[in-house]
């Protein structure tokens, strides 16, 4: 997803969407991320929310940034995701010498409906 | 509680992983016990965070620690109901070692009319060296 997408990111199909000015990723619906029938596997949910948290870190730390290390994550999942496109996008609401909090909510066809958010602490290693 | 090799039948160990996202990343079933469950999945570069490194990403892992605990409420609960993960939250102890495979267990230990709770480790290879610890919860519908 940053310059080189990760296989990861590349397996799930998840895309960056232009212009949107903000970080936010895109995961068109598929075979492979299906759960529970007819709905988006919850654990594929948590990989977008995280993906979006890194965009929005790398986004703020630009070209010259240090290692990041995931600390944690904290998913709640409010809907099932259905068949469809999901789009996700993080906040950063700190980024500290050695410590970043991001926050990040996943989507499907109303923003304001969302099916999850996730809270993330990452280390910087500087 | 001995591990049972055969599974319990009320868990369809085909229907947990043979199909769509389980079946796109591997994801297999152990074994399970009264109140638990262990899955596992074979590391494959293509669930890396980084071609270069090749240390997975954290994705599959999640994926991995909601199976096996939705498996280890099946497997306390000796029935199948419809459920949806309420919320997970996961410490990443330490990166996996990539080549390897991740099993993750999940413990369920307790389930209330409509909500159950379950503690999930995950590793990749020493149960006692975890790359990944987890708590969750489910919402169960009544029957």
């Amino acid at each position: 997803m940053s310059e080189r997408q990760p296989p990861y990111a590349d397996f799930l199909g998840v895309q960056r969407v232009p212009d949107a000015g903000e970080p936010r990723i895109m995961m068109p619906y598929a075979d492979n991320v299906q759960g529970r029938v007819g709905f988006v596997h919850g654990g594929v949910i948590g990989g977008l929310l995280e993906m979006a948290c890194y965009e929005a870190l790398i986004a703020q730390l630009g070209d010259d940034r240090p290692k990041i290390k995931p600390i944690n994550v904290a998913i709640d999942f409010l809907r099932g995701g259905v068949m469809q496109d999901t789009f996700a996008v993080a906040t950063i609401q700190r980024i500290g010498k050695r410590i970043a909090n991001a926050q990040a909510i996943a989507w499907q066809d109303d923003r304001n409906r969302p099916i999850a958010t996730a809270r993330m602490h990452f280390l910087l290693d500087r | 509680m001995e591990p049972n090799d055969a599974p319990p039948l009320e868990i369809d160990t085909k229907l947990v992983a043979s199909h769509g996202h389980s079946q796109a990343i591997g994801l297999r079933f152990v074994a399970s016990g009264d109140d638990w469950a262990e899955m596992a999945f074979d590391y494959d570069p293509k669930l890396a965070m980084s071609a270069e490194t090749g240390v997975l990403a954290s994705g599959p892992l999640i994926s991995l620690i909601d199976s096996a605990s939705a498996v280890a409420i099946l497997a306390k609960t000796g029935r199948g109901r419809p459920m949806a993960t309420l919320d997970m939250r996961i410490d990443y102890v330490r990166a996996a070692k990539p080549g390897r495979p991740i099993i993750a267990r999940g413990e369920c230990y307790r389930v209330a009319r409509n909500v159950a709770f379950v503690r999930c480790d995950a590793h990749d290879g020493d149960p006692d060296d975890l790359v990944a610890h987890a708590i969750c919860s489910f919402y169960m519908s009544d029957e």
